[in-house]
């Protein structure tokens, strides 16, 4: 125990005389503490608690307590559950000190109750009422306390009860209250979003307030909700920089000032604020280019705090639209922050260092000294900092040098976290950056013995994925198998028993595949270290099934050896091995068998795969006959999970059989598929759901092992794009030397570091040509990666195949309706939602109820534009002939949309007095859907009832005048394409945007190739069938952008490779590039 | 936001925990012993940040601390909050401690614990930065104590 507080407790008796507070002191708690201190073990420790809670127990049991004893024995458990014992039994007399007790007691109990209980709990309940009446209360502390608890504890289905009250206290005459009441809001806006929708309006009332505190709290709402949407606060850029400018100037009270700076949090909040605002913004960050400039010279460094606001400044100068003069300014802060010798600022300056140096990787050159310093401090946080920054001015020169200093420090960390953080970044720089084989080899060794199995699957992924598919010229691919064979096989000769198991599972696909190639060595070798592996108690059951795949590879001709092995393993108490060991059995003894199951050196393109799996869908359709449910992919089985929290009263429909045949050997190809097969069991389902948020995965396969193959890549070989690197590097070695020269006679260890500086730091100096993609893609890439599919498309290769719960139909559905879902996400007002075909989402966005409209047909420009600016107007037609599809229904649209990109007109029913055509518009904010109504009789209509069912629209009814109703059914879907719109970015803005976007898928796509420019003619029909913009064609590569109504962008990046098109897509939203890819395949397949 | 305020003395006992997103008891049980391992050996001239790891929640929440006398104050934050300002906001926490217990040192903390958690109320809601201005925290808390001696004086008054 501790002994200062020992020591100190030995005075205890007179502290307390002396202290007034010392009375309140009651016996009981003063005892505890003071047992507690004298305890000397955790045993003792928990005894003494357990007694303590028991007589507690029986105290608040006693009818006899008093309120003030309560309050003790809260204060008592408080501190029983702050040293980790379980105090439950209190909670509900908390509960019943807020209830009942006076002011004293309401504040025990409340701060228990927030203490005690989390959001889900559901004593809290108990509490709404109470807290109900101390919202209204008179008493200020009372309102205070209420709207605090309000703000820690409540759930999400609570608010609604609470959030009138809160939101009259916005008006409150105290300050403190509103200031309560708007972080209380705020958040109610991180729980619910939607259900302070209404109150936007308040929040700027709020940021108006005449209290500054009061305003301040309101800038974390704005904050969050500017980083949600900036482009719908633009308008208050002006207001923003007015407040930050009043506060910079000094107009605020005094009070505000902490060490003299005005407000300092409040001007690092609306730093946030403006450079979110101005974030690729021009015109928005032209208003505040003066405040900021204001900031950095205001904030003279005398405190740690004003630091805090220069480094937002510094960011937000780097962050908006760039202006030289301020950015040579932040520059010279960060100069500051770096040289300082404070380490906290020294952190900060390599953070802001890290982030700038995306725009500018000259600004690391400057200060490469102290960034080697860095290197070898003491702090861990610092170095790990550090590390962080080289790993983004790495580049094709100085990656041995920062790989080795990132392999270093792995190897004395020990933190798990950083580890797999790092080991992931490494294996990145090795794969892009890589000068040779065996550094590559070497490396990736180092990364999987380190990373262990704690290293995320797709790194092991990628790697054999770069070693099978390899670049065009197959003897440079030869060459690194070959590497990787000899490098494994001196492993394997060495310890195997502390390597981890990823590591084992790489070492024995790669000999499984290419030990061959190595001729000098004798495959009985191979087989004889692959046999010696499984014998070893460390290896798991996993990387038993892929050595034992390996084994089953190279098994070929040496059959004697092979059958002692599959007779050992026959008696496997593991299914999974006894099976391959009997498969393992058969083909070393057929070897014809062997020879068509595992051909030797099979090309990759060899493997025909039908990706839409319709071989399985008789089978799919004989189940759902049978009833059996239909397939919902993962993603949308989460969401209703989510949705029916509530009891399920409907009984369970039957589920799909899933059967999974374990023909695990016949394909060679997918290490993945090895692993897949062996957790048969249990691992399938659990793979079915990592393989994929959608089922377009299926896409994924034909990416891999498409019929198409891949087509060799011109930048595998092709001469870097980077080639004057070379040439560049003396001049920054120079400008190097230039720097250092001035210091004062430089030591050897200042040699050393000087070394190191000019070999971290080379090719930095150049202004790296921007390719199209920005810098990702501009250095010389050794290892070019084919076009990585979907993660783990191999493994999903691997199920898709064999499970039946898809189907190509499924596929198409759910790609469908993603993109419904994810509208209605993002925007659950736009029009689209009232076309959404399944109820749940317009229920949910209170879209559902029907239109009933009267119109008269004459009035031809009459829109019901309602909130859901669902457009309908009765056609003048007055032709006989029925349902005319015809164009010339476009000419009757009102002027205003008639500009506007339609679609062609489609009849959607007629019977013989009325017809029905729609029309799609697609205007920038919303689509539009137009229906004409067409009498197809020789009788005026006089009065036309449309009644429009949202719910589905499927089915719409109108009534004519004559009494009879005519239900027509509307068997048409709008195209899920329609929500697409362009986006119009300029290339360097599309090279920004590429590079912030995270989730890329690509694939091959055919090349219409019957025109002159294949490329362009692609692109523009891609363009024509799906609203896209094409930002810029350049030789072979060009770039197209969309987005969704929702404003999700999604970029898509073309080449022509050979007669495919290799498209690469991006977008934040995850399953959008998904969507878009399976749209263009289908548009064009339909070309 | 402000995920966990933890307060532990220099052998590792806790003072004063509170968390603003709810973690399981042994979770937080863990996060506290883990978070004293992680800052109890460090130096005191390396800096006060601390990247919070697996712990809390990922790479985006920090740990930042400072170390007075026999206790550590540690705020785990996430990325939207300001480093250095929350370094300051323990500082501002610590002197207002400082006025309102007098020279304050851990026994106030351990005896008055809920006195300590009134005054963070004040400070930290719901995770959320209510106030940073001393004075005004100050304020606050006083205006409640005078509630607590009003309520001793009626009940004198009531036996007179």
């Amino acid at each position: 125990m501790s002994d200062v507080v020992e020591k100190t407790l030995t005075a205890l008796p007179g502290l307390f005389d002396s202290q007034t507070g010392a009375a309140k002191i009651t016996n009981r708690l003063r005892q505890l503490i003071k047992s507690i201190t004298e305890l000397t073990s955790k045993h003792e420790e928990e005894n003494l608690i357990k007694q303590e809670l028991s007589a507690m127990k029986e105290q608040v049991s006693s009818p006899n307590t008093t309120m003030k004893q309560m309050r003790e024995i809260m204060v008592r458990a408080m501190y029983c559950e702050m040293l980790g014992y379980d105090a439950s039994f209190t909670y509900i007399h908390a509960i019943k000190l807020a209830q009942q007790g006076g002011l004293l007691e309401k504040r025990v109990g409340y701060l228990a109750v927030s203490l005690f209980l989390n959001e889900g709990h559901e004593l809290l309940l108990l509490l709404v009422n109470t807290v109900l009446k101390d919202l209204q209360s008179t008493n200020l502390i009372e309102a205070c306390m209420a709207l605090t608890v309000v703000a820690q504890v409540f759930p999400k289905d609570m608010i609604p009860a609470v959030l009138p009250l809160v939101e009259d206290k916005l008006s409150h005459p105290k300050e403190i209250i509103r200031r309560k009441a708007v972080l209380a809001l705020y958040k109610f806006y991180l729980i619910a979003p939607n259900q302070v929708q209404h109150i936007h309006a308040k929040f700027r009332k709020a940021l108006c307030d005449k209290d500054p505190g009061v305003m301040t709290s309101s800038l974390h709402i704005y904050l969050q909700l500017i980083r949600e949407s900036p482009d719908s606060y633009k308008d208050m850029t002006g207001s923003f920089v007015t407040i930050l400018k009043q506060v910079v100037g000094g107009k605020l009270p005094l009070d505000f000032n902490y060490h003299s700076v005005p407000a300092p949090w409040l001007q690092i909040q609306l730093l946030r604020i403006l450079s979110l605002l101005g974030k690729e913004d021009q015109s928005t960050s032209e208003l505040m280019y003066e405040v900021l400039d204001e900031s950095l010279r205001r904030a003279e460094m005398n405190h740690n705090i004003t630091y805090a606001i220069l480094y937002e400044c510094v960011k937000a100068v780097y962050t908006i639209h760039p202006k030289a003069e301020l950015l040579e300014k932040a520059a010279r802060c960060i100069g500051n922050f770096v040289l300082s010798p404070k380490i906290n600022l020294k952190y900060l300056g390599l953070k802001a260092l890290t982030y700038v140096v995306q725009h500018d990787a000259k600004l690391a050159l400057q200060h490469q000294m102290t960034i080697i310093e860095c290197l070898d401090h003491s702090d861990f946080t610092i170095k790990r900092e550090t590390l962080e920054l080289l790993f983004r001015i790495t580049n094709a020169q100085n990656v041995t040098v920062i790989v080795e200093k990132m392999l270093d420090f792995l190897r004395i960390c020990n933190d798990e976290h950083t580890i797999i953080h790092l080991v992931g970044k490494v294996a990145e720089l090795a794969e892009k950056f890589a000068p040779d084989n065996s550094w590559f080899i070497q490396t990736m060794n180092d990364v999987f013995s380190i990373g262990g199995d704690l290293l995320q699957q797709d790194v092991p992924n990628n790697f054999l994925r770069l070693l099978a598919e390899g670049s065009e010229s197959k003897e440079e691919d030869d060459q690194l198998r070959l590497y990787a064979v000899d490098s494994y096989l001196t492993v394997l000769k060495g310890h195997t028993s502390h390597l981890p198991q990823c590591f084992l599972q790489v070492m024995s696909w790669v000999l499984g595949e290419y030990a061959h190639l190595q001729e000098s060595v004798d495959q009985r070798e191979v087989i004889r270290l692959l046999t010696q592996l499984l014998d070893q108690r460390s290896v798991s059951s996993e990387t038993r099934v892929w050595i034992l795949s390996a084994l089953t590879k190279i098994s070929e001709g040496q059959t004697d050896l092979i059958l002692d092995l599959a007779e050992s393993l026959s008696s496997s108490q593991d299914t999974v091995l006894r099976q391959q060991a009997q498969e393992l059995r058969h083909l070393s003894q057929d070897s014809q068998l062997h020879e068509w199951a595992l051909p030797r050196g099979a090309p990759w393109d060899g493997i025909e795969v039908d990706s839409s799996l319709s071989f399985l869908d008789g089978f799919v359709s004989e189940a759902l006959a049978a009833g059996a449910a239909p397939y919902k992919p993962p993603h949308q089985r989460q969401e209703e999970l989510c949705e029916d929290r509530a009891l399920n009263l409907e009984p369970y429909g039957f589920s799909l059989p899933v059967s999974l045949s374990s023909c695990s050997i016949t394909d060679r190809q997918s290490p993945t598929l090895l692993s897949v097969s062996s957790g048969l069991s249990g691992n399938s389902t659990e793979l079915s759901q990592k393989a994929g948020s959608s089922t377009l995965i299926l896409e994924g396969v034909k990416r891999v092992w498409g019929k198409d193959g891949y087509l060799p890549q011109k930048e595998a070989t092709a001469p870097p794009v980077d080639e004057p690197s070379a040439a560049v590097q003396p001049p920054s070695q120079q400008e190097a030397a230039e720097r250092i020269e001035p210091r004062p006679d430089p030591s050897t260890q200042n040699q050393d570091k000087q070394q190191l500086a000019s070999s971290l730091f080379v090719g930095l100096g150049v202004g790296s040509s921007m390719s199209l993609l920005g810098k990702s893609e501009a250095p010389p890439l050794r290892f070019r990666k084919k076009p990585r599919p979907h993660e783990s498309s191999s493994s999903s290769s691997g199920t898709s195949e064999r499970s039946s719960d898809s189907s190509s139909r499924s596929s198409r559905n759910t790609t469908d309706s993603f993109l419904y879902s994810s509208l209605l996400e993002e925007e659950p007002a736009a029009s689209i939602s009232a076309f959404d075909h399944t109820p749940k989402s317009t229920t949910a966005n209170g879209l559902a109820q029907n239109k009933d409209t009267k119109e008269d047909r004459r009035a031809n420009t009459s829109q019901i534009l309602g909130g859901d600016m669902v457009i309908v107007r009765p056609s003048t037609i007055q032709d006989k002939h029925p349902p005319s599809v015809s164009s010339d229904l476009t000419a009757l649209l009102p002027a205003d949309l008639k500009d506007l990109p339609h679609s062609d007109v489609i009849s959607l029913t007629s019977d013989p007095s009325l017809s029905l055509s729609s029309c799609r518009l697609f205007r920038d904010e919303a689509l539009l859907l137009v229906i004409f109504i067409s009498n197809c009789t020789e009788t005026v209509i006089k009065d036309v009832a449309v009644q429009l069912t949202c719910e589905e629209l499927k089915t719409v009814s109108l009534r004519g005048s004559v009494g009879s109703v005519h239900s027509l059914s509307l068997g048409h879907c709008p195209q899920q394409t329609s929500s697409v719109r362009p986006l119009v970015v300029t290339t360097e803005e599309y090279g920004k945007l590429w590079l912030s976007l995270s989730h890329d898928v690509k694939q091959n796509l055919k090349l219409l190739t019957d025109a002159g420019d294949p490329l362009r003619t692609t692109l523009n029909a891609l363009k024509d069938a799906l609203q896209l913009h094409v930002v810029d064609i350049i030789g072979s590569e060009g770039i197209v952008a969309c987005r969704l109504l929702s404003g999700a962008p999604c970029l898509l990046h073309c080449r022509v490779n050979g007669t495919a098109l290799a498209m690469w897509l991006r977008s934040p939203h995850p399953a959008l590039p998904d969507c878009i890819l399976y749209h263009c395949q289908r548009a064009l397949a339909h070309h | 936001m402000i995920k966990a305020i933890l307060i532990f003395n220099n052998h590792g006992k806790p003072r004063l925990i509170r968390f603003y997103q709810y973690f399981a008891e042994d979770m937080q049980q863990q996060i506290i012993r883990e978070t004293f391992h992680l800052v109890s050996k460090r130096d005191d001239n390396v800096c006060n940040f601390l990247e919070g790891g697996s712990l809390i929640g990922g790479s985006d929440y920090k740990l930042i601390y400072r170390h007075y006398a026999t206790l550590y104050f540690v705020f785990c934050v996430d990325s939207s909050e300001s480093e250095l300002g929350i370094l300051d906001l323990i500082q501002v926490f610590v002197e207002t401690l400082d006025k309102c217990f007098e020279n304050v040192c851990e026994l106030d903390l351990i005896f008055h614990m809920d006195k300590v958690h009134y005054i963070l109320q004040e400070v930290v809601m719901g995770g959320m930065v209510l106030e940073t201005n001393m004075n005004e925290i100050v304020a606050q808390v006083e205006l409640q104590n005078r509630m607590e001696k009003s309520e001793v004086r009626t009940f004198l008054n009531s036996f007179l």
